[in-house]
């Protein structure tokens, strides 16, 4: 059967993109899966037999999960703060703020993406110390990664509350409505992709993080990021590192699939 | 359902006033038309109303009670905009109850209100859509009903029907006008489409750079223009130019043309006025010789442009009735004629 034009047109654009996924991605992603499953890395040609130990040990020992659900907590913290400094900021910047500007206001946030992130983060520690005093805290490795995630929270939410028409706000306002009303009727349900895009891209990377809570934290950087880290870099212990990863993963997908349908129902408004 | 009075309003922007010392009173259920040019100030007036702009000058009052203070959502108004601005994430039955929702109304009453307002603008059955699945004209039907389920004092309307096609705009229009006389709501609304607003308005306000031109009965208007700028925007006319004298006006080549009333050195004649007959010959009232440089038939009438010695590169403008069939030739030499009391006198 002759394949038409449009499949073979679709295949080509697509192929090099997944092709290119395949090799750098999903390879060592499935390397790493089947390490999991292994007694100790096949690395410098040691003996090597397949278990399950490493993913009953997460449910077995109380040091893994504990440590999960302060990484989760962390997620949450740290997600939140974003949300409740980033989306005044973005409704500012969508709303009130126009021209010039907002183009410099814009250049502000932005700048911490184009500072390396290491940098970025001693830096901190330095701040921290002196006039603040709470370097080695957990308070420290929210203000950190806070700082690191920010920018994700101000433009996820500018570029949805910028879509909002503003005739929306005078049709709510004309009908009756304060201007607090009009915000938590109008504004903030038709702004809610934005947020959820804002969870989405700050959650997950800050329930995975390592370099802020090892650098900022001191001993408040025990979870599971540092210690996921700790068993490549330290213990050298790829198998049990390897298939925390993948159960931090199943954590993650679990959570989605709990809030699908909320949030089905939310991404169909805009 | 009230008298809306607007005194000496003014707005500026910088150096540009956007509106210069304007006073209209708008009527107890009356349906009246702002019409101008875009940039003409003519939706600052409609958003100063609502509220949406606060007059550096100049008083808004409400059946005598002074609202320039008032917010936007204590003036009880009701406005439908240009894009309809319909919840997009509210059902239709939601966005027509907004109004009653936000005033903490009981759900049961919105849901009949909402209801009686749906039937009112015949779209009962529809309470369970969203705004996207409805069409342009439902769409405009919906921020209608929800705009009055609040009985507001005044309703305003942004360019209602400017996003409709031809068809739906005439039908809309003849809704329209049965929903505003059967509520008996004072409607303010602005356009652009000097058709519109003949059809709707009780009155017309004609506006141009800030300030009103004119404002009469769409009747007194057209026939009876107040100014060039108002003949021209309302309507075609031809324009006449030249001295005040006795009899009229003495245009540049010394054609004496009679006028209705005493002119003050500019005079129009609407196009449906003019009578056109071939060959250059003395007729009654006023007279202009002629040669047809355009013929267009269309059926039941016939437009004609002439160039004339006198009015030069603008060409004299004549809609013929097709009562013979016969269509003059271009080319044709010609004379063209009307009355004298067809002649208006305006300002320039």
């Amino acid at each position: 059967m002759a394949v038409s034009r449009q499949t073979r047109t679709v295949f080509a654009l697509t192929a090099p993109a997944y092709l290119w996924l395949a090799v750098t991605v999903m390879l060592p992603l499935a390397t790493m899966f089947y390490f999991s499953f292994l007694t100790a890395s096949p690395l410098g040609g040691k003996e090597v037999s397949f278990t399950l130990k490493h993913y009953t040990d997460f449910f077995t020992k109380q040091i893994y999960w504990y440590n999960a659900w302060r990484s989760i907590e962390l997620g949450l913290y740290v997600t939140a703060l974003c949300l409740i400094i980033g989306y005044p900021a973005a409704l500012g910047l969508a709303k009130y703020i126009k021209g010039r500007w907002r183009e410099a206001i814009f250049l502000l946030i932005i700048l911490p993406f184009w500072s390396n992130a290491l940098v970025r983060t001693f830096s901190w520690t330095m701040v921290l110390r002196e006039p603040f005093n709470i370097l080695f805290s957990y308070p420290a490795i929210v203000v950190g990664l806070v700082h690191a995630y920010l920018p994700y929270a101000i433009l996820t939410c500018y570029i949805s509350l910028q879509a909002v028409d503003d005739s929306l706000i005078e049709a709510g306002r004309s009908l009756g409505a304060t201007p607090a009303q009009a915000f938590r009727r109008i504004t903030l349900p038709l702004s809610m992709p934005g947020i959820l895009a804002a969870v989405f891209l700050i959650f997950v990377p800050v329930i995975g993080s390592f370099m802020e809570p090892r650098i900022l934290g001191g001993k408040d950087a025990i979870m599971l990021g540092p210690i996921i880290e700790g068993q490549f870099i330290t213990a050298f212990n790829w198998p049990l590192g390897a298939a925390l990863s993948f159960t931090m993963l199943g954590m993650v997908l679990i959570i989605l699939l709990i809030a699908a349908p909320f949030l089905k129902k939310q991404m169909a408004v805009g | 359902m009230s008298r809306v009075d607007i005194q000496h309003v003014t707005k500026r922007y910088g150096t540009f006033a956007a509106l210069d010392n304007v006073s209209i009173t708008f009527n107890d259920g009356e349906f009246f038309g702002l019409l101008g040019p875009s940039g003409s100030g003519k939706t600052t007036l409609l958003r100063s109303i609502a509220g949406f702009i606060i007059p550096d000058e100049g008083t808004i009052s409400f059946d005598g009670e002074q609202v320039e203070s008032v917010p936007v959502h204590r003036r009880a108004i009701g406005m439908v905009f240009q894009s309809y601005a319909l919840f997009p994430h509210l059902t239709i039955a939601e966005n027509i109850g907004f109004g009653l929702d936000v005033r903490g109304v009981a759900r049961e009453d919105i849901k009949k209100r909402a209801a009686e307002m749906l039937a009112m603008v015949r779209l009962s059955g529809l309470e369970g859509r969203y705004p996207r699945q409805l069409s342009g004209g439902q769409q405009q039907r919906v921020a209608l009903a929800r705009a009055l389920i609040t009985r507001p004092k005044v309703l305003l309307l942004d360019e209602p029907l400017g996003a409709l096609d031809r068809r739906l705009r005439q039908e809309m229009q003849v809704e329209l006008k049965d929903i505003q006389r059967e509520t008996g709501i004072t409607a303010i609304f602005v356009t652009h489409d000097q058709e519109e607003a003949l059809t709707l308005s009780d009155r017309i306000a004609i506006i141009d750079q800030g300030r009103l031109i004119q404002v009469d009965a769409p009747q007194t208007v057209y026939e009876r223009p107040a100014t060039v700028f108002a003949a021209n925007f309302l309507g075609d006319a031809n324009v006449f130019r030249g001295t005040p004298v006795a009899e009229g006006l003495k245009l540049a080549d010394g054609t004496v043309i009679a006028t209705l009333k005493p002119s003050t050195g500019a005079a129009i004649v609407r196009p449906e006025k003019l009578r056109v007959a071939g060959g250059h010959k003395k007729a009654q009232g006023n007279s202009i010789e002629g040669e047809i440089i355009q013929a267009i038939y269309s059926g039941a009438s016939v437009t004609y442009r002439i160039r004339t010695k006198v009015l030069g590169d603008t060409p004299l403008l004549a809609f013929i009735q097709n009562q013979t069939g016969e269509v003059l030739a271009t080319g044709a030499l010609v004379t063209a004629s009307w009355d004298p009391e067809q002649t208006i006198p305006v300002d320039a």
